[in-house]
């Protein structure tokens, strides 16, 4: 019976791949793209990754979908190119079939039994304090990733601000929508920004022994703020302000003072000091979840627009 | 043949979706889109590898978790990188359009 | 008593899916975008209240169960308002196709950035 139900999942995966894929139009793309991100969230639920299905839900559907749809927008409707070479079409197809055959066969053909490092991690999960042990894998044995990680997140927005005519990156994004927001939007944003923050900050909390954590919170968080912008209920923040400024920091930095003072407390670089791991691991998730929040707004906001003449 | 199995060939199908997206996109936004298919393909193959490795108490390995969380976050700044690009490039080519035409007036 | 919960599940269940159904088929079929959010957020309201009714007995705790009414609500709440946007935005579509027609409207060139 689960087998039917993760075969026909499978199905609609691919379905909506190839409708992402062989759709024309943009706008339709990205929406096919955003529903294949939804039934990716399944199949992860399907694969016993809870945390990775809460993950790619929210930013590899929500939040890359906003930004993919804002860029849709922004794109001129762009008269079709020319067609490609009648032959070039068989061959794309034959060189795409080959590598997914070969990767199917890569797949039936892994080695059993599964090498794993689930002992491992269940060995050091006790020390950390932690429960889930993708957290502790994250924030833990892992920790160096999630920092540089931390610093693409910056990186990416500070390419985008590259992007502003101001070449001081100065003044806020260019609004959502020109026109006022409906009333239903100002309606949505007032009663479902408090809950979605709540909702965030659990996630956040429960990320130390349940399914959540810092990505997924901040996620949410995002699009809290996002919806406040959408119902007119915040202005969008201008870039220079000191305090946005602060709060994009904090998390990469703050990571990285702790990284530095592991050194001195723990005697190894990203250690933590001991005793104190738990309380150390939830000031720095509490601070790059700040960042990554206040980073996905802002990316999805896009450049700043420049100084405003007053 | 199990559903995990089913999950890995879905992946290995994904990828081979997103490889014929890159090639044949008629838009730069096209070839984003099939990127990050080929992208969640690669990442569903990783989360077979993780299932597989269940043990110890937990559902599935969490080091290939925890890896494949890091690269939704990666790929999601790349994508979003590049859709600034692409839209402030339109911005640029619409105005050397609009001088051109202009140059052509006087 | 667990064979009646279960049949209760199944049955509520079962009608649940039947409203998505529901929902899909016009979503696909119904002409005009106006219809088919009609059917979209009405069918599918419905049908996820019904599912999480049935799933109810089956919850391990109240608390379970709290959260699947939460979910429902918040459902409910993002769906309703989100309807009402977009056919806000058909109808802002349609005027402005109505104006263009009779000719006495400014094309909505200066409202792209």
């Amino acid at each position: 019976m689960s087998l039917l139900f993760d075969a026909v999942l499978c199905l609609l995966l691919l379905a909506g791949a190839l409708g992402v894929v062989a759709t024309g139009a943009a706008r339709a793309a990205v929406i096919a793209f955003i529903g294949y991100g939804l039934l990716l969230g399944l199949a992860w639920v399907r694969l016993a990754a809870v945390d990775v299905a809460l993950t790619e839900i929210a930013i590899g559907s929500g939040i890359s979908g906003v930004v993919l749809l804002r860029c849709v927008r922004a794109l001129p409707a762009t008269p079709k190119a020319p067609a490609p070479n009648p032959l070039l079409r068989p061959l794309a197809a034959m060189v795409s079939i080959a590598i997914a055959v070969a990767l199917g066969a890569a797949v039936l053909a892994l080695p059993e039994p599964a090498p794993s490092r689930a002992a491992d991690v269940a060995t050091a999960l006790p020390a950390t304090d932690l429960g889930n042990p993708v957290t502790g894998v994250l924030l833990v044995f892992r920790a160096l990733d999630t920092l540089l990680e931390k610093v693409v997140l910056l990186l990416s927005l500070v390419g985008v601000w590259a992007l502003s005519r101001d070449p001081a990156c100065r003044g806020r994004p260019d609004p959502l929508s020109l026109e006022p927001a409906p009333a239903p939007s100002a309606f949505l944003a007032r009663v479902l920004a408090p809950v979605g923050v709540l909702v965030g900050l659990y996630l956040l909390w429960a990320g130390a022994d349940h399914p959540g954590g810092a990505f997924q919170s901040g996620a949410v968080l995002a699009a809290m703020g996002l919806l406040l912008v959408m119902g007119d209920q915040i202005r969008i923040p201008a870039t220079q302000n000191r305090g946005l400024r602060l709060m994009l920091l904090a998390g990469p930095f703050g990571f990285l003072a702790v990284g530095f003072a592991g050194w001195a407390t723990a005697g190894v670089f990203l250690g933590y000091p001991p005793g104190a791991e738990k309380a150390v691991i939830i000031a720095v998730e509490v601070a790059i979840t700040l960042s990554i929040a206040v980073t996905l707004g802002l990316i999805v906001l896009g450049p700043p627009a420049g100084e405003e003449r007053s | 043949m199990t559903g995990v199995h089913l999950f890995g060939l879905a992946g290995a199908a994904l990828v081979g979706c997103g490889v014929y997206g890159l090639l044949m996109a008629p838009g730069a936004l096209g070839r984003i889109l099939a990127f990050n298919i080929l992208g969640g393909g690669v990442f569903l193959i990783f989360g077979v590898v993780a299932r597989r490795g269940a043990g110890a108490g937990f559902g599935a390995d969490p080091v290939p978790q925890a890896l494949v969380i890091t690269g939704i976050v990666v790929a999601f700044c790349a994508t979003a990188l590049a859709a600034a690009l692409l839209v402030r490039l339109s911005a640029v080519d619409a105005e050397v359009a609009r001088d051109g035409e202009k140059e052509k007036e006087t | 008593m667990s064979l009646l919960a279960s049949a209760f599940t199944l049955v509520f269940v079962a009608a649940g899916i039947g409203f998505f159904a529901a929902g899909t088929l016009g979503l696909v079929r119904l002409p005009g975008t106006l219809s088919r959010i009609h059917a979209l957020t009405k069918a599918d309201n419905v049908g996820l209240a019904l599912i999480v009714l049935g799933l109810l007995p089956q919850a391990a705790s109240v608390l379970d169960a709290a959260k699947m009414v939460a979910i429902w609500l918040l459902a409910q709440l993002a769906s309703g308002a989100v309807a009402q946007v977009m056919a806000e935005a058909v109808m802002a579509e349609a005027t402005l196709a109505e104006a263009k027609d009779a000719g006495d409207a400014a094309p909505p060139e200066e409202s792209r950035p």
